[in-house]
């Protein structure tokens, strides 16, 4: 049996979501029609909506549904941009790709201007240069990982939201990867939005929710039927929402229990890399600063797409963690801003934990890695100067 | 695999020959664009689905690896740095030599495997004591096996060529068919995949830079004036717009390109032919010859769809040295000549200059 450790890349769904997808797909009725096939639909949906909003301690109307976590986060930064004055957007350097390059695509487009705050050697954003980059009076919108989805780095969020609501900025929080892992109250966070997706909780790929506050205004993205309060119009999706509100009680109800279960298999893992392998770089904080299912490291000499290659030729599923264009990984962007040189970013392999793993899963990749890295330290060294052909 | 319909076969025949296969799309630019355009074949994203799907179909695992920096600078780079030394490269030959069967191939052998197979129109033959040797293929108007003259024994060792012994690419395009490839009628590409609209001059132009300069005749006089010594090749007769009529009122053509003082010579036809060349930076494809300093004779073939010709050859002097039967014309600096024995490539040197079969004043 193939060994899966790629659970931030998507985590197999839950028997009991899939239960509540088939059974929803199963019926007709468009929510927003006005007879009782769409009521059945409306209650299936609002019902779900409910229980997404109390696994993100917020209310169901703040709850929107979205495609997925880009979609959300595209429509908190867009909008949130469009409907506010100033023209700066305040980041952190290591965050997704949806969040850099919806910022990249405003500043080309929109006349925005990025303001990039500077990580730390372990991945957290430097509070002080992002208090600072708030404060310039000019600022339309702010954003930052809740915990990143690379290193696993937890970041202080109620710093960053103090320093936010100290400077009047709306902030924007990206949660996917923290969503399932940390305890999440949007009311206590007092912050604009913040985004979510089902798929990494067991859910279904295909949806997402902007968790977005009465009081912040958005220029939605998508126009139509003005479902959703009007930020987010189209047919809802009654069968992807009800699989993941299923998906998001679990994660809720099971949190503490699965994350001390989790963290005690991630120290082990790593524990037994660092011992396979002593020169092999954990990326990120140690124990509870980081998230429970996630381990990071760079090895030395070694290309990780080459171990990637051979693990998964032993049957081991794991992640190089960074953005691919046409399959080719390109050095960690995260790893960079960290402070890593390009050629450790290269070396880069994410290991991550779900649901489903278990320490024969841990015990299978550490027995796979030691040669998989000698034999990837033997082809990284090849890949500078070749022989052949010379 | 590049997406092709020839790599395509090539992997699909190397995984019913038993052979634990896996698909490798090699990734050469850093930027690829993301749809097809043209003749290229190769090196967007699409070509990689292509291929991706191809493996599906296979039942093989499929990775890009990124060579996009060795292809740059091995590739990219020297064909623009043997422009500007006013040599003619051909960077096929180049990313054979240097990128699919170095660069990947030692790759490939440090995670464990043996060979790279190719979708090249070539043949393997193993000799009597097992040295391997490269030939032609079967499928002459197809053969590949000049630009992959520049492969040593120890690359042949370690490549697998399955389509050599294809009569002809409409068979092999007929197995693609047969095996639900969706690239089975997928056009050949034609073109240098680095240059994406095919236009080699315009972008030398924008990566050598252009300078106006003098077309001289042989003797050194001025006969015109041209907008970039970069964009003529040797035995090129058009468009040359010379101001100074030839003294005999015969057409001339370019002879020489010399980017060093950037200049153009031009002179008559007779002047193209070529009675000897020679180049220092050659290699033998499998075992060399026993005593290369004796003269042998064998064939020469100096482009990739040029016809043998009948040759002796020998090195003298650290040059591979390669006297035709008869004079050749159309021959420059930089390009290949790649010497075969019957159908046995023996090997290739780069042609660092040739004597022209007519001196000066002649």
């Amino acid at each position: 049996m193939p060994v899966y450790l790629d659970h931030a890349a998507t985590t197999p769904m839950l028997p009991e979501a899939i239960d509540a997808y088939a059974r929803a797909l199963a019926e007709v009725g468009n929510p927003s029609s006005i007879h009782s096939a769409g009521q059945h639909a409306r209650r299936v949906l609002e019902e779900a909506r409910e229980q997404v909003a109390a696994s993100l301690g917020c209310d169901p109307i703040e709850v929107v549904f979205t495609s997925g976590g880009t979609e959300a986060i595209n429509l908190a930064l867009k909008g949130t941009f469009w409907a506010r004055p100033g023209h700066r957007v305040v980041a952190p350097e290591g965050e997704h790709h949806a969040t850099l390059d919806t910022i990249e695509w405003l500043v080309a487009h929109e006349g925005a201007e990025a303001a990039r705050v500077p990580l730390d050697a372990d991945g957290f954003v430097r509070t002080d240069a992002w208090a600072e980059a708030l404060s310039t009076g000019d600022v339309a919108v702010a954003t930052a990982l809740w915990a990143n989805n690379e290193v696993g780095t937890i970041e202080p969020v109620d710093a960053l939201a103090a320093a936010a609501r100290e400077a009047g900025v709306p902030l924007h929080l990206d949660a996917v990867a923290a969503y399932g892992h940390l305890p999440i109250d949007f009311r206590s966070l007092g912050v604009a939005a913040l985004s979510v997706s089902a798929h990494k909780i067991g859910g279904p790929v295909g949806i997402g929710a902007l968790v977005l506050s009465r009081t912040a205004p958005v220029v939605p993205l998508v126009h139509g039927g003005g479902q959703q309060r009007g930020v987010r119009s189209g047919t809802q999706d009654v069968a992807a929402a009800s699989a993941f509100a299923v998906a998001a009680s679990v994660a809720v109800r099971e949190l503490a229990e699965r994350n001390a279960r989790l963290a005690a298999l991630r120290d082990r893992l790593i524990a037994g890399v660092r011992a396979a392998v002593p020169a092999a770089r954990l990326s990120g904080p140690e124990g509870d600063d980081r998230l429970s299912m996630n381990a990071h490291f760079t090895f030395p000499g070694a290309q990780g797409d080459s171990l990637l290659f051979l693990l998964d030729a032993a049957g081991v599923a794991v992640s190089t963690g960074s953005a691919c264009q046409a399959g080719i990984p390109e050095p960690s962007h995260v790893v960079l801003a960290m402070g890593r040189s390009e050629e450790e970013a290269r070396g880069a392999l994410r290991i991550t934990l779900g649901h489903t793993s278990t320490e024969a899963d841990v015990d299978a990749f550490l027995a796979a890695l030691p040669s998989a890295y000698e034999r990837a330290a033997a082809a990284g060294l090849s890949n500078r100067e070749t022989v052949l052909g010379r | 695999m590049s997406g092709g319909v020839d790599s395509s076969v090539a992997a699909a025949r190397a995984k019913d020959a038993g052979h634990d296969v896996v698909g490798v799309h090699l990734a050469l630019s850093r930027m690829p664009g993301t749809l097809r355009t043209g003749s290229r074949g190769c090196c967007t994203i699409e070509d990689a689905m292509d291929a991706r799907r191809v493996a599906d179909l296979i039942g093989i695992p499929f990775y890009v690896w990124d060579f996009s920096e060795r292809f740059k600078e091995d590739v990219v780079d020297d064909f623009i740095s043997e422009y500007q030394a006013g040599r003619t490269p051909n960077p096929c030959m180049r990313c054979n030599e240097r990128i699919k069967f170095a660069a990947l191939l030692e790759k490939a052998l440090a995670l464990g495997f043996d060979a790279v197979v190719t979708g090249h129109y070539a043949s393997i033959v193993t000799d009597a004591h097992g040295n391997r040797e490269l030939h032609r293929a079967a499928a002459w108007a197809k053969d590949q096996s000049y630009v992959l003259g520049v492969l040593t024994a120890e690359q042949l060792k370690h490549a697998m060529f399955p389509l050599g012994a294809t009569p002809s690419k409409a068979e092999v395009r007929a197995e693609a068919e047969a095996r639900g490839f969706a690239v089975a009628k997928k056009p050949d590409s034609h073109d240098i995949c680095f240059i994406p609209d095919g236009d080699t001059r315009g972008w030398l132009g924008e990566h050598v830079g252009i300078s106006n300069g003098a077309i001289v005749d042989r003797s050194g006089a001025v006969v015109g004036e041209h907008q970039g010594a970069h964009a003529y090749t040797v035995g090129q007769r058009r468009g040359l717009n010379l101001t100074v009529p030839a003294p005999d009122g015969r057409p001339r053509f370019v002879l020489e390109v010399k980017p060093q003082t950037n200049t153009v010579v031009v002179g008559p036809k007779e002047a193209l032919d070529i009675a000897q060349l020679a180049g220092s930076r050659y290699t033998w494809a499998g075992r060399a010859p026993e005593h290369p300093e004796r003269e042998f004779a064998c064939e020469v073939q100096i482009r990739a769809h040029a016809d043998p010709v009948p040759a002796r050859a020998a090195v003298l002097g650290g040059e591979l040295v390669i006297t035709p039967e008869h004079p050749i014309n159309g021959v420059a600096p930089g390009q290949t000549a790649v010497v075969y024995v019957g159908t046995r490539v023996l090997g290739q040197t780069t042609i660092d200059r040739t004597v022209s079969a007519v001196p000066l004043g002649a």
